[in-house]
């Protein structure tokens, strides 16, 4: 049974000028223990998926129809109590501003027995232990003496660790990571990484990844979905997903990644620009860019089809169909 | 922001009241009923007169008179100009100074920041009355016999001194965020010299919150300016202010004759109040979060 | 008196620190002591006329200063940089150094922060060349500016609006627009697509390879990203903590890197088409540059570390046409 259902899940945000469809029509699930990847480009809608499974859109943004299940409970609906609840307790968050994420105003000790406490029925010392337990883990040395530092006075890279600590810290299901590493070096992004994938995989925790890095999820998740102007263009195990894309966005994409096995003298490169949302075309998203269009891809909007080992949008790809 | 000011009925209300003061200050010495200041027309024996709806009134005076058989009215147009003049002119000197002292402090940063804003932070220890009132003190006695033009230029430098420190800070803020900015940088590498890139580049980016500042501050000077002129040190007497009418008609308050000071009193209240909303009303238009 | 052969910009022994100390009357008060932040700390490389020399790192390495030196945002604390075989910066305080910053201009990182929001395009574009006096008739100013977007593939018709209307990708190329507008030789360009999508990348890259190719250009370009600069560099650069620790030619250091931090470098870049292979954990963090460790900045995380490499810095030598600071790489260890 899946930990995650997203179903036809639509956001929008209410405006005066009308109401902007933010996410149309997204669905995906995740299996228990499973890393998926979202990516896509900025305005693509990633971020607002990973703010609407946690439950923390920014009002006016609010969900619009369609359902998000955990375990087979429906969240998206729950009374604020209810979702505090399961924040934390359930679903662990990391964001991508290690700076911000953590209070500077308590010692990160403080910080993480409190969400050990407010969850688990530990008593103090037990959750003291516990949180030392979580920093070694998370590769912080010298936990029994950091557990009452600050976070200025970690560096960025650790300070990343703590919030990975933070997030797990409840024994969550499913992790939402939006953006984990941009904010971090190369060096130290690799190293958060590694550890994000291990950790999870050792404690069972399905991790939902959002990010623009095609090598981290290359590195890190086992299936991917890939976005586009609030829709989900193509789903499917990461290697079929990077290597044989069956939707030309996908394709475009990854053939305009500079790529370090290659020598090119021009990139790849799709012309045009993301639609703004008050200007979504008829149809497929993607098709006034698109080099393979057909008619009926600027009339009816295409569904998610299976396509080679993976789940496309695209009416190249419907049954008894290709171009 | 036409929008905003369209859908906010306290701002139509406040610019309306804004307007009809303006336009009476402005054309006083054409739509004014009498001119209170021509001695030659004034009656004594109509001096002290109710307001034409009370027993004793006359028509004509429509909001009495006061101990000359000066017509409130009229006097209060009058004082109206000068108040809203006197007002204008100092938030334009204050702003003048405070933005230039602002660019330069943020600019060029080092000792000439520190140094113009410990003048800012002495400035600002003293009460801004006091400070006027000093200024208005020492042009008196420097010139006795003054001729009235020089009183009012005294009157504007002291309550434009009291103001300029504001604008300093909120411009020196702003221009240090700018002058990081890589336009900024940009124009450098173009070798653009370095007062041309104040002038061009940032003055026109910081001016936004000083404009609100501005429109909230005309409200404040109007009414030091009044301030100044209740305490005798202001508008001189042959041109009276809102706040020099106010003040000759404290003396008949508790005789009975409430309206040569009432009068004045809620017209200065309604420039000022008038002025303040405005002022909120834009600072809220131009804040781009709250939209 | 320019030499075909000699490079366009030689660099030698650039150096930048910068006074980072608490106020002056903190410092009485409080005590504390006077610090010193040594951004570049001695840089020497050279790049030939229409070449592009990558200088890559992370952050705190120095990078970004060393661009800002090179166009006179900066005056270096120590050595200094030839341009065309006359000395730079001491051109560029001079009235006829002006002519200098003609040749010489710079693109930035941030498409937001790099264009006055209100100005309009036209305006921005058309800054150098009024600056200059190169045009100053309103007609040849505009045409020229219409000449210019259509170039960076906008419209002329771009020039009457204003920043605000245009994406990230746009802008930057507004950007380069400017830069080019008084015709320079050099342009220095500061991570000019790190805040862009990646296909908005794609797109400005092959803009700016373009137009290197039509008029010549010469680039020092500036980025953390290593798959953008195999792409666009012939000679690379890497830096650490103010230093440069190996320069080579695009071929050489991806395929044969010789000091340990590009190495590591290397293996820690996310791979998009490998097929999960197992990476060596990368150790350590950068170092805080105000208190960098003795001898090699890099010696805390290097795994070929001796006694010498704590104590003695190493010099910047010579290996058949790739330079190293290595002291393992000099006693023939790696």
């Amino acid at each position: 049974m899946s930990l995650l259902q997203v179903k036809n899940l639509v956001v929008e945000f209410p405006s005066r000028k009308g109401t902007l469809r933010a996410l149309d029509d997204v669905s995906f699930d995740i299996a228990p223990g499973e890393i998926l990847g979202v990516v896509g480009e900025s305005g693509a809608g990633k971020s607002l998926t990973g703010a609407a499974i946690i439950g923390l859109l920014e009002p006016p943004g609010r969900v619009g129809s369609g359902e998000i299940l955990l375990e087979g409970q429906r969240i998206d609906n729950l009374p604020y109590a209810q979702m505090r609840a399961i924040r934390g307790r359930k679903i662990g968050a990391i964001f991508q501003d290690p700076l911000t994420s953590l209070n500077p105003l308590y010692s990160v000790g403080r910080q993480l027995i409190e969400t050990i406490t407010t969850h688990l029925p530990l008593n103090a010392s037990q959750a003291r232990a516990r949180a030392i337990e979580l920093l070694k883990d998370t590769g912080i040395p010298a936990a029994e003496q950091r557990i009452d530092h600050y976070p200025h006075q970690f560096s960025g890279g650790m300070r990343q660790r703590v919030v990975i600590a933070l997030a797990l810290a409840a024994e969550p299901k499913l992790i939402v990571a939006d953006e984990p590493t941009t904010a971090l070096d190369v060096s130290i992004q690799a190293q958060i990484i590694t550890l994000l994938k291990t950790i999870c995989k050792e404690r069972g925790a399905a991790v939902m990844l959002i990010t623009h890095d095609m090598g981290v999820i290359a590195e890190t998740c086992d299936r991917v979905a890939v976005m586009y102007a609030g829709r989900v263009a193509e789903i499917g195990p990461v290697h079929d997903v990077i290597n044989r894309p069956s939707h030309p966005y996908t394709a475009g994409l990854m053939a305009c990644i500079p790529d370090m096995s290659q020598d090119r003298e021009n990139l790849h490169q799709i012309d045009g620009a993301m639609p703004r949302l008050n200007a979504i075309p008829r149809g497929c998203a993607f098709n006034p860019r698109c080099t393979k269009t057909m008619d009926k891809c600027g009339q009816q909007r295409p569904n998610l089809v299976k396509a080679g080992n993976t789940q496309a949008a695209c009416w190249l790809h419907e049954t008894g169909g290709a171009a | 922001m036409g929008y905003s000011f369209r859908t906010s009925p306290t701002a139509i209300f406040a610019a309306l009241i804004a307007l009809i003061c303006l336009v009476c200050a402005l054309f006083a010495p054409w739509i004014a009923p009498h001119n209170p200041f021509d001695l030659a027309t004034l009656q004594l024996d109509n001096a002290r007169l109710p307001p034409a709806w009370s027993v004793g009134g006359k028509s004509e005076y429509f909001l009495g008179t006061d101990d000359q058989g000066r017509d409130i009215l009229s006097a209060l147009m009058y004082g109206a100009r000068i108040s809203l003049a006197v007002g204008l002119a100092s938030v334009v000197l204050s702003l003048l100074v405070g933005v230039s002292m602002g660019l330069l402090a943020g600019f060029l940063g080092g000792w000439i920041d520190g140094l113009l804003m410990r003048l800012c932070d002495v400035m600002l220890s003293f009460p801004a009355i006091l400070v006027a009132l000093l200024i208005a003190g020492v042009g008196r006695a420097l010139f006795p016999n003054a001729h009235e033009s020089l009183a009012f230029g005294v009157l504007i430098v002291s309550i434009s001194l009291t103001g300029w420190v504001q604008y300093a800070r909120t411009v020196r803020g702003s221009t240090m965020v700018e002058r990081n900015k890589e336009y900024v940088q940009a124009a450098r590498v173009t070798g653009v010299a370095p007062l041309r890139i104040m002038r061009k580049h940032v003055l026109p980016n910081v001016l936004g919150p000083v404009l609100v500042l501005a429109t909230i501050q005309v409200a404040t000077a109007i009414i030091t300016e009044a301030t100044l002129s209740f305490l005798g040190v202001g508008a001189p007497p042959t041109s009276p202010s809102l706040g020099t009418l106010i003040r000759v008609g404290n003396d008949y308050l508790f005789s009975g004759e409430w309206w040569i000071t009432i009068f004045p009193g809620a017209m200065l209240v309604l420039i000022a109040l008038s002025v303040n909303l405005l002022g909120d009303w834009l600072r809220d238009a131009l804040n781009p979060r709250l939209r | 008196m320019s030499n075909a052969t000699q490079p366009l910009v030689r660099a030698t022994d650039l150096a930048k620190t910068f006074d980072v100390s608490a106020p002056w009357l903190n410092r009485v008060i409080e005590r504390k002591p006077k610090m010193l932040l040594k951004a570049v700390n001695g840089v020497s490389f050279d790049i030939e006329r229409g070449k592009t020399l990558a200088l890559v790192g992370e952050s705190g390495c120095g990078k970004s200063t060393v661009a800002r030196l090179l166009v006179g945002l900066y005056e270096p604390t120590r050595g200094g940089f030839q341009f065309d075989g006359q000395d730079a910066h001491a051109a560029f305080k001079t009235a006829e150094g002006r002519k200098l910053r003609r040749r010489v201009q710079m693109v930035f990182q941030d498409p937001y922060a790099s264009l006055n929001p209100r100005w309009t395009v036209g305006d921005i574009i058309a800054e150098p060349l009024r600056e200059h006096e190169i045009l100053s008739d309103t007609g040849a100013i505009d045409q020229r500016v219409g000449e210019l977007l259509q170039s960076v593939g906008l419209s002329a018709q771009d020039r009457l609006k204003f920043p605000h209307q245009f994406s990230g990708g746009q802008r930057q190329r507004i950007s380069i627009a400017r830069a080019l507008a008084t015709q320079p030789e050099f342009l220095v360009c500061d991570e000019p697509t790190s805040a862009l999508d990646v296909s908005v990348q794609a797109q400005v890259l092959n803009i700016m390879k373009d137009l290197q190719r039509k008029h010549g250009l010469t680039y020092l370009f500036i980025s953390h990203n290593l798959a953008v600069v195999r792409h666009v560099s012939d000679q690379v650069g890497v830096m650490y903590l103010g230093g440069l620790v190996e320069l080579a030619d695009k071929h050489t250091l991806f395929d044969t890197p010789r000091h340990p931090y590009t190495r590591m470098l290397l293996e820690a870049i996310p791979k998009m088409h490998d097929t999960g292979k197992a990476r060596t954990a990368v150790a350590g963090e950068v170092p805080n540059p105000l208190n960098p460790p003795t001898g090699c900045a890099f010696h805390p995380r290097c795994p070929h570390a001796n006694a010498r490499c704590s104590s003695e810095k190493p010099e910047m030598k010579n290996y058949t046409g790739v330079r190293v600071a290595c002291h393992a790489v000099e006693e023939g260890r790696i």
